[in-house]
């Protein structure tokens, strides 16, 4: 495709060209090609993720077990929660470990912690500045500091929260196979339940704040996808659904999911085998879990005007801004229940076998896979990050997205471009891992 | 002090989150703001200048030959030169690919071969001057504030050469090693971290990387003497800092 879009492009003079070589406030280093004739024809649109690949999938081959969860942290900075969660979920599945209810509740708590910081940085500091005409959130502080000191508050609680439940917000420490090496004390967890009380107003305030900004009125119905669970708002555990009728259990996703390989892109492209590519991220969830949200989130979502399910990707920045209200309730609720008592060490058997797990990452769901022998050491890994299922989704979006604006300026079809890619919040180093 | 230093954040190979450290300064970031000015953080900015800088933190390691190109750009472009976490020290995590013939890990991921260009992931340091190491898989937020303060004020900041058996004293931990026979990698890693896992019922797996002249051959063999099998003392050693002279024999062929 990409050889015989290039002579056309040469024998037609009258092409728009978008060009961003390397695409500012996202994680890691994408690119954007796009040329688009006069008479309104998209000849070319390539969302180019150049990130140099890690090659995780190989390494892993020949590691032990007790590792994926440490190892696989190292895919992302932003996100290592969610891969340690998801590496110690498919590793228990391999070896037919089922943890407490206070390791999943710590589990949880610690997601949720995760969900919050990582939802702050991309909204405040990775959208916001576009939305209020600013080049970054550190030039946005001149003139609205209120803002992000709200930004920069809401944020240290989402890492204060990690840092206690996990050791560190960075690649966390405490979650092993089978539990954690240590718990939060008591005084500790009121403490912070405290902080957690007194966020909820700048919470709101931001659901509020994301329902006034002006966003693109861009719809297009693709299939959303996200793990959903009948009890509660799913993050760790929950069947694989969509609003085109995927569901499905963690163990049987590569039977409905493929991913192809492209020429100018070291993320792997995912779609729906006999359906094409799909959305995973906080619009999808919200969509398909609304019904499992707080009651408090609920009512904000309400406020906002907004309705749910919706197909603007651009809502997708409220969405986070619902779930950060959500993530503060269900922590809340987590920690008064958390019986926060020792537990004794499990005795693990390791034993061959496949074991599978999906879990919402803050940007999407989240597939890893462990082929163990009896040893535990991994005969083979497979892994899937949500910029990897979106990277062809951002694409058929921005295909018709770019229609809608033929006639503005060059400079301000290319922001609006990127402003696409950033309702994503892609994180690309976990793309190409 | 007259002009602000200019400050560029550079990411190559790795996961962002020795910037994501940087950007948990949230107490300070607001301060920090006033005393340098960051010219050129991607990652952060839309709007980036193309140097020169006064202090570049470079976070990740190289591994394709336009990495090459441009960490030799940067190192044109900027006085100072950090390497910015174990990624930009050694390689880090990703390094454990180098014992792997490049063309089977590429096969192992990727159809069609010929569109990737990767070679071996290396520390900076392999093709440029670096003027300072922040260790740490992430480095902590306080010894990126130790290095700034350090910075301004013209002086030498103060890191770690010690173990972390050292901050295990200060706070009093059991040693895991001598009382539990728990393979635990703190005396021959770097400090910095507070001896953070030891404190949370874990041994240190060696995330700050080697401590300065550390004696790795007699750590291993008292791995052995636990009884660790002999893949495990490789698997212990060819983790975070597998590729760097300290570590190299006992991180195996």
């Amino acid at each position: 495709m990409t050889e015989k879009t290039m002579t056309l492009k040469n024998s037609k003079q009258d092409i728009k060209t978008i060009q961003v070589n390397y695409i500012a406030r996202v994680e890691g280093r994408g690119a954007l090609n796009i040329s688009v004739t006069k008479d309104g024809k998209v000849q070319d649109l390539r969302f180019r993720i150049y990130e140099p690949p890690r090659f995780f999938e190989a390494f892993l081959v020949g590691r032990r077990y007790t590792e994926m969860m440490e190892l696989t942290s190292r895919i992302c900075g932003i996100c290592p929660v969610a891969h340690q969660i998801t590496a110690l979920r498919a590793v228990e599945n391999a070896i037919g470990l089922e943890p407490s209810d206070q390791t999943n509740d710590l589990r949880k708590l610690l997601a949720l912690s995760a969900h919050i910081q990582s939802h702050v940085l991309s909204m405040y500091f990775l959208s916001l500045p576009d939305l209020m005409g600013y080049e970054s959130s550190i030039a946005m502080a001149k003139d609205h500091l209120d803002v992000v000191k709200r930004a920069l508050r809401l944020k240290k609680l989402g890492n204060d929260l990690s840092d206690l439940v996990g050791g560190r917000a960075v690649h966390p420490v405490t979650a092993v196979v089978g539990g954690f090496t240590a718990i939060p004390s008591k005084n500790k967890i009121q403490a912070i339940r405290k902080e957690l009380v007194n966020a909820k107003k700048d919470a709101i305030d931001t659901v509020e704040l994301f329902s006034n900004v002006e966003i693109p009125q861009f719809v297009r119905k693709c299939e959303h996808v996200a793990i959903s669970d009948a009890h509660s708002y799913a993050i760790n555990n929950g069947r694989f659904r969509s609003t085109a009728g995927l569901n499905i259990h963690e163990s049987e996703y590569r039977d409905y999911i493929s991913e192809k390989q492209t020429t100018y892109s070291t993320a792997l492209h995912s779609h729906v085998k006999t359906r094409n590519s799909f959305m995973v991220g906080p619009l999808p969830r919200v969509n398909l879990n609304f019904g499992q949200l707080s009651a408090d989130a609920k009512e904000a979502a309400k406020r906002s005007g907004v309705k749910f399910p919706n197909f603007n990707p651009f809502v997708s920045h409220l969405a986070r801004a619902i779930e950060v209200v959500h993530s503060i309730d269900e922590s809340i609720e987590i920690i008064d229940r958390l019986p926060l008592k020792e537990e004794a060490t499990r005795e693990i058997v390791c034993r061959a076998g496949f074991g599978a797990a999906i879990t919402e990452a803050p940007r999407g769901s989240l597939y890893h896979s462990y082929l163990l022998d009896n040893n535990g050491i991994v005969q083979k890994a497979d892994l899937v990050p949500p910029t990897a299922h979106n990277a062809n989704n951002v694409e058929k979006d921005m295909h018709e997205f770019i229609l809608t604006m033929l006639d503005e300026p060059i400079e301000e079809i290319t922001r609006k471009c990127e402003m696409l890619v950033r309702a994503y919040d892609p994180c690309i180093s976990c793309s190409t891992h | 002090m007259n002009k602000k230093p200019t400050v560029g954040v550079f990411k190559f190979t790795g996961c962002a989150g020795c910037q994501l450290e940087f950007l948990h300064l949230e107490d300070v970031f607001l301060d920090l703001l006033k005393v340098v000015d960051i010219t050129y953080w991607v990652m952060v900015k839309r709007e980036n200048s193309e140097g020169p800088w006064d202090i570049s933190f470079v976070e990740g390691g190289i591994s394709t030959p336009e990495e090459i190109e441009e960490i030799k750009q940067i190192r044109k472009k900027s006085k100072i030169v950090v390497a910015f976490g174990d990624c930009a020290i050694a390689g880090c995590i990703p390094s454990i690919r180098n014992w792997i013939p490049q063309m089977e890990a590429e096969n192992k991921v990727y159809a069609d071969t010929s569109v990737i260009h990767s070679t071996k992931v290396m520390g900076i340091g392999e093709y440029v001057k670096v003027d300072a190491v922040l260790k740490g898989c992430p480095p902590h937020r306080d010894t990126i504030l130790e290095f700034i303060k350090a910075s301004l004020l013209q002086i030498r900041p103060r890191l770690r050469q010690h173990p972390v058996c050292v901050e295990c004293k200060y706070r009093d931990n059991e040693c895991l090693i001598t009382s539990k026979k728990i393979p635990c990698m703190g005396p021959v890693t770097s400090a910095g971290c507070g001896a953070l896992c030891p404190s949370l019922g874990r041994e240190c797996e060696g995330c700050f990387g080697p401590m300065s002249n550390p004696n790795a051959a007699a750590l291993a063999d008292i791995f052995k003497e636990i009884g660790l099998h002999r893949n495990d003392i490789e698997r212990k050693f060819r983790k975070y800092a597998g590729m760097t002279m300290e570590f190299r024999r006992e991180a195996g062929q």
